[in-house]
């Protein structure tokens, strides 16, 4: 598999656009949303369906947060914050735009307005999402990397507190119609934000799963990428080969932020009420605890992390109140063993077992270094 | 409001942000102690707090079930015995965790470093809550169980709390036959605006009590309805007393609130917290073991070559910061008895604060962890009082961001560029 990059350095001279490398994964990418919600009905009922739509909306929250924790190496807590205000900023899209426009939610005949205001809100909350995400980032990220966790950590807990501090949702067009911009602070405080209507079904969610896969893809192999890889691995060496620190952390950061976003606004089109506990450290250890595990730089790492934990707990219900000691020791056990992850910085498919298995080439090295 | 209520509620959100800040700064030598010799962020450093708190409790509980003794009544060796358990299990727990998930990671990346604190944290906060075995049961109370169980729980008052400055404006003898909610004055009794009365007497063991009960002292709040004289001889209300005819006879004392209430617990806490501080100070300042933390804290390489065994510094940096966590564990129950389940996030946030605090003074500097849990209390303390309670957590970390954008390395901390 080729990268953009080196079909670039395929072309001599000029670069020359390829359409149908530019064009051909953003096509895949609806494919595969498409296979997944016509295929998945088939395969599996109503409950892993909606499974499937969280290990969905994990596996872009563990991919965007991949981008820097794990390309740049700045260790980011506060992923659940930025979860939790794209959640809250598109649910909130959803209800009191469903209200204005057409005076009830989640009506029937009001489906495909719906799904414009729910990609519409899933936008503005990622803007919102990378706001804030700039806004954090920028003084933090100019200090030693150990700021930065701390920092994140009590950016997610002011935004619960704030989320706590709001006011009861309205539920009638004319309230909302009053309300105007003050809607803003009647986000149903500790009880979480209920009845936004769950449009996001599986296309939807593997459509932008897919898309942030790629993005986070074609940023890894990009000059970006490596300027963020380099930074990881020796700060001091990535300034004095040129790299812009601040800007290249700053610009992972609020990449992260903004896909995070997404994460959430999906996350709150699902049916799970988005509540304030959303924003706490503890969903934020679930993210890095997927990414970690998963494999710092690696996204198919954070996809399989993302899958295989978020499916176990369905699995071993019993096990349930063991879930987080078991999380725990597998998370120092991995760094004492195995410290770069599952996958390390690499993708599955670059792996000398993986591929070995398809090509049968790991048995012809090893024969040829006999 | 008058200028002296003012000025009283004032000094009263002080002595709350003195007595709080000398806790947090406790809990934050314990994070600047570990990274001045190791250059991260212990995450697990709140969980042994939480683990100290909760060692308090089920001592507490323990020994006084098997003295068959009230809590309140426990002799004051007691609490000695618990502060002493409490330091020794904290400081176990600091000494194996650094010897068993830090060590292991010596000169492997900061980061990696980090995600074992987080799984150490999660690991101590989950294994604590889950349902334990039963160590002691306890009269009305759930029991005392290891690990401690998924319910909060309230830490037995081992020292009574009570107000040291009292005043005592008239005394007088119990009369017989007086109505149950009333007391005779022998002296004349001016009472004040805003101020509260209470009336203490010594109760003597009753006539059918078995032989070695002791008297204890009673008290009866006054019910006062407006300011005024009241003469000698005539009757106060109190709220009701039992067995009036008990008290026939004895001594009793009118005491007056003090507008500035200064209590027992938190004299306690000032002076333990302070006492310790000082301690620290000798034992980095002046002495050959703290002159090879501060060697070890400057370069281990370096130090290790000047024939210092850096492993065991290092863990004795460990033990001490978990002893000091375990100290502020044992006092910030007596103040606030309520004790949350060891994963709930009421506990991160105390240790996030504890940690601004250290980042706020300059982490590595201990003298700018106790400047900077004070200053943490202070800015918490006076905001929830003059402007808004529900933000005291934002105000925190305002301050954080405030210090970190203004002076990076804190404010006692130095500015030292990383080279190659």
């Amino acid at each position: 598999m080729k990268t953009l990059a080196q079909h670039q350095q395929d072309v001599p001279g000029k670069v020359a656009t390829r359409w149908d490398v530019m064009l051909l994964p953003w096509v895949a990418c609806i494919v595969v949303a498409l296979v997944v919600h016509f295929a998945s009905p088939v395969l599996v009922n109503e409950y892993w369906q909606n499974v499937l739509r969280r290990v969905g909306v994990f596996v872009i929250a563990a991919v965007s947060l991949n981008i820097v924790n794990g390309y740049a190496g700045q260790f980011s807590m506060g992923h659940a914050g930025f979860m939790a205000v794209g959640a809250y900023v598109a649910g909130a899209t959803t209800y009191y735009g469903s209200l204005l426009l057409h005076g009830s939610v989640n009506d029937p005949n009001f489906y495909y307005q719906g799904i414009g205001l729910m990609l519409g809100g899933i936008g503005l909350g990622c803007v919102v999402a990378a706001i804030a995400g700039y806004l954090v980032g920028l003084p933090s990220l100019r200090l030693r990397g150990d700021y930065l966790a701390i920092v994140t950590l009590g950016f997610g807990e002011i935004i619960r507190v704030m989320l706590e501090l709001t006011k009861g949702q309205l539920d009638n067009a004319a309230a909302v119609k009053d309300a105007g911009a003050k809607l803003l602070i009647h986000l149903n405080g500790p009880s979480g934000f209920f009845g936004i209507p769950s449009y996001a079904n599986l296309f939807w969610i593997f459509l932008f799963v897919s898309v942030t896969c790629l993005i986070a893809y074609r940023i890894k192999y990009s000059s970006t990428g490596r300027a963020l890889l380099s930074i990881r691995e020796d700060e001091i060496a990535a300034r004095s080969m040129g790299v812009d620190l601040t800007k290249y952390k700053v610009r992972a950061f609020v990449l992260a932020a903004a896909l995070g976003g997404v994460a959430g606004g999906l996350y709150s089109h699902i049916g799970a009420n988005p509540s304030p506990t959303d924003a706490g450290f503890q969903r934020s250890f679930d993210v890095i605890l997927l990414v970690v595990l998963g494999g710092l730089g690696s996204i198919s790492g954070s996809v399989l992390a993302a899958i295989v934990l978020i499916l176990l707990p369905e699995v071993l219900r019993e096990a349930q109140q063991y879930r987080l000691i078991i999380f725990a020791l597998l998370l120092i056990i991995m760094m004492i063993v195995r410290p770069k992850g599952l996958f390390g910085v690499k993708e599955i498919w670059e792996l000398d077992w993986f591929t070995g298995w398809f090509s049968g080439k790991r048995r012809e090295r090893k024969a040829g270094a006999k | 409001m008058g200028i002296r209520i003012r000025v009283a509620d004032f000094v009263q959100t002080l002595i709350a942000a003195i007595a709080v800040g000398s806790l947090y700064a406790l809990v934050a030598l314990g994070y600047t102690l570990v990274y001045g010799v190791l250059k991260f962020i212990n995450f697990a450093h709140s969980d042994i707090f939480v683990l100290g708190t909760w060692t308090s409790l089920t001592a507490a509980v323990v020994i006084t079930n098997k003295m068959g003794i009230e809590p309140e009544h426990a002799p004051w060796w007691v609490a000695m015995c618990v502060f002493l358990l409490a330091i020794a299990m904290c400081a176990t727990f600091g000494y194996c965790i650094e010897r068993f998930a830090y060590r292991p990671l010596r000169g492997a990346p900061r980061l990696n470093v980090l995600i074992t604190a987080i799984g150490v944290s999660l690991l101590l906060q989950n294994v604590g809550q889950l349902p334990g075995k039963t160590v002691a049961e306890s009269g009305g109370s759930p029991a005392a169980t290891i690990p401690f169980g998924a319910i909060p729980r309230n830490m037995p008052a081992l020292i009574e709390d009570r107000v040291l400055n009292e005043t005592s404006v008239a005394e007088g003898t119990m009369a017989g036959g007086s109505k149950r909610g009333t007391v005779k004055l022998d002296q004349n009794l001016t009472i004040e605006a805003e101020r509260q009365y209470r009336i203490e007497y010594v109760k003597p063991p009753a006539a059918d009590a078995p032989a070695g009960a002791q008297s204890s002292i009673e008290t009866l709040n006054v019910v006062v309805a407006e300011p005024g004289t009241i003469a000698a001889g005539e009757e106060i209300s109190t709220q009701p007393r039992r067995n009036a005819k008990d008290v026939e006879g004895t001594k009793y004392r009118v005491l007056r609130s003090p507008l500035v209430p200064i209590r027992l617990i938190d004299v306690l806490i000032v002076t333990g917290s302070i006492g310790l501080m000082i301690g620290l100070q000798i034992l980095v300042f002046k002495t050959k073991l703290g002159r090879a933390m501060r060697a070890v804290s400057h370069s281990v390489e370096t130090a290790s070559l000047m024939g210092i065994n850096t492993n065991a510094v290092i863990s004795f940096t460990f033990v001490l910061g978990s002893a000091l966590a375990a100290a502020a564990a044992f006092l910030y129950p007596l103040k606030y008895p309520l004790v949350n389940q060891t994963a709930h996030g009421i506990w991160v946030l105390l240790g996030l604060k504890a940690f601004v605090a250290a980042v706020v003074g300059g982490i590595g500097n201990v003298r700018g962890a106790v400047l900077g849990g004070f200053l943490i209390a202070l800015i918490e303390f006076f905001g929830s009082r003059y402007v808004s309670t529900e933000l005291r957590d934002v105000y925190v970390f305002g301050l954080l961001i405030l210090v970190l954008l203004l002076r990076p390395s804190g404010l006692l901390g130095s500015t030292a560029r990383e080279k190659v």
